[in-house]
């Protein structure tokens, strides 16, 4: 029940997106952003949208796939538009009924707000599902390495999530033998109220969470026998390399920015 | 000290708050090109002198020297470690990355072996172990066999001149053990890499050129296999089991019968048999 787990929502396929820098994805991510941010109107959030289908596009990516990673954010995304919407008082009003009061102003707001969060969502899904992991935290120590001489732990920080996703799988397939070994012995996991299903696992936390200490002192003493000792005068087997696509894609992000901004100063 | 390249004097190590020292006074050395197996129970002391050949551990009286290098040198401990690899019991806690070749590049990495040098020595460690269809699978899908190898895999592309190996075949079912134990004999044999074997199976031992029984902490029988399995009664001592056909030979011995006490196979066992039963069949 706990195999077939896919490492974050990584889309493997071979597509000219997924075969970018990483390092540039996570900047144009950042960059695309931004871009949201500056958008006043609805042609802007247009231009925003057939941006992300082109993007979606051209990594091969089911527009549907990115829509699902709004889905457990719902919540917070309609709460975000009634708040705005009835707590917003300034400007003309619309509706004025006993104690509610919706502006055109707080509307408006209403909608900016739960736009840009949709947009962040799907901007940074198009990030996690064009970039493995590993490529990602690739990308990550090699951009915060310049923040090293102030002693960012740029290198500790990748080697972290790099051993975390090694040793993820291991972890569930540790957690599924002994949830069998204690469902054998009449434990049962599936039945009862939250509070009494929360309680059912302490018994399969307990041994895992003493096992995953116990891996990390062993992991721990295999690193040191291998030469481990930071990221000082460590090479890389992969080296990344900016190519000509990575200048189309910056090229594209700016482009957006510059329309984005445009199309707000002329409308 | 060209010829030796391990040279323990008199090592002790106690771990912290512990009654009792895990390694006393241990004196061993090791010929380059050698295949050593320590032989012990749990708690002889055995996993201890694994770490300490390996400046894991360094002790607190008496030297450990690797290659001529004293472990205690801090300026060396590097080098130590690259010509002294150690393979680890359990297969999972000792590889690092996600993709099998870059756990291999892993120690490459750490000793700053320049990025092109690099897929080579990976090619050809993974062909010495016979896991290269295997370089670009994710470690968790391997057998505990196949992880065992690809860290064998990891040690060998940092060109060691020593490989130590602390039980690596106890976590693994009989053909995965087969599998390392055989691996590491064909380095031995053809590389010339010197093996020190961590073990508590006879059977292992028993395919080394030396066997060292470890008990308490100190060293009590050494020798060839052959020399090490005849004394019966000190093993059984020490709670260590002796091949079959020893044992067999040894229980015929012991009830008078002519029979050599360093028997270990079923041939020699065969032969030894035979070499009884001629006599009286010439008196047919």
């Amino acid at each position: 029940m706990l195999k077939n787990i896919t490492m974050g929502q990584y889309y493997p396929v071979d597509s000219w997106v997924h075969r970018l820098d990483p390092r540039i994805k996570i900047l144009l991510t950042v960059a695309m952003i931004v871009a949201v941010f500056l958008v006043q109107s609805i042609v802007g959030y247009a231009l925003v949208l057939g941006f992300v289908y082109l993007t979606a596009y051209l990594a091969k990516v089911p527009f549907k796939m990115l829509m699902k990673g709004i889905k457990p954010l719902r919540f917070i995304i309609v709460l975000t538009f009634v708040l705005n919407l009835f707590f917003f008082t300034d400007g003309t009003p619309i509706i004025a009924w006993q104690f509610i009061r919706i502006t055109d102003a707080g509307l408006t707001q209403a909608f900016h707000y739960s736009l840009r969060l949709i947009f962040l969502v799907i901007g940074t899904s198009l990030l996690t599902l064009t970039t493995s992991p590993i490529a990602l935290s690739d990308g990550i120590e090699r951009l915060f390495a310049p923040l090293k001489r102030f002693h960012f732990p740029a290198h500790e920080l990748a080697m972290m999530m790099s051993i975390a996703l090694r040793f993820i799988p291991t972890l569930m397939e540790e957690a599924d033998k002994i949830m069998k070994a204690q469902m054998a012995r009449g434990a049962d996991f599936e039945s009862g109220n939250l509070l009494a299903r929360a309680k059912a696992m302490v018994p399969l936390l307990v041994p895992l969470f003493v096992s995953a200490f116990r891996r990390a002192g062993d992991l721990a003493m295999a690193m040191e026998s291998r030469c481990y000792h930071g990221g000082d005068q460590r090479t890389r087997l992969r080296v990344l390399k900016l190519t000509v696509n990575d200048l189309y894609a910056a090229l594209g992000v700016a482009g957006l920015i510059v329309l984005i901004v445009v199309e707000g100063i002329l409308l | 000290m060209t010829d030796v390249r391990i040279e323990v004097q008199d090592a002790s190590f106690t771990y912290d708050e512990a009654p009792e020292a895990a390694v006393k006074d241990v004196s061993l050395s090791v010929k380059p090109g050698e295949f050593v197996a320590v032989l012990g129970h749990n708690g002889s002391g055995k996993s201890t002198l694994a770490k300490l050949l390996n400046a894991l551990y360094v002790p607190q009286s008496g030297r450990v020297l690797v290659c001529g290098m004293d472990t205690a040198d801090e300026k060396e401990l590097w080098n130590i470690r690259q010509q002294a690899g150690m393979i680890f019991q359990n297969p999972d806690n000792q590889i690092v990355a996600t993709v099998v070749q870059e756990d291999v590049a892993f120690g490459l990495e750490n000793i700053g072996v320049p990025q092109p040098e690099m897929m080579p020595r990976i090619n050809a460690a993974l062909q010495a172990v016979n896991m290269m269809d295997f370089a670009e699978h994710a470690p968790h899908m391997l057998s505990g066999g196949q992880k065992q190898r690809v860290a064998i895999a990891g040690i060998l592309a940092m060109e060691p001149s020593v490989i130590i190996a602390d039980e690596a075949t106890a976590m693994l079912d009989p053909s995965g053990r087969k599998d390392v134990l055989d691996t590491i004999r064909t380095l031995n044999r053809e590389k010339g890499i010197t093996v020190v074997w961590i073990t508590h199976f006879m059977e292992e031992a028993a395919q080394a050129d030396r066997v060292v029984v470890a008990s308490k902490g100190s060293i009590v029988l050494s020798g060839t296999p052959r020399e090490v399995f005849s004394q019966v009664d000190t093993l059984r001592e020490l709670h260590l089991d002796v091949p079959p056909m020893t044992a067999l030979a040894h229980e015929l011995a012991s009830a008078g019968m002519p029979v050599s006490s360093s028997v270990m196979t079923v041939d020699e066992m065969t032969e030894e048999v035979l070499r009884l039963l001629c006599p009286s069949n010439s008196n047919i």
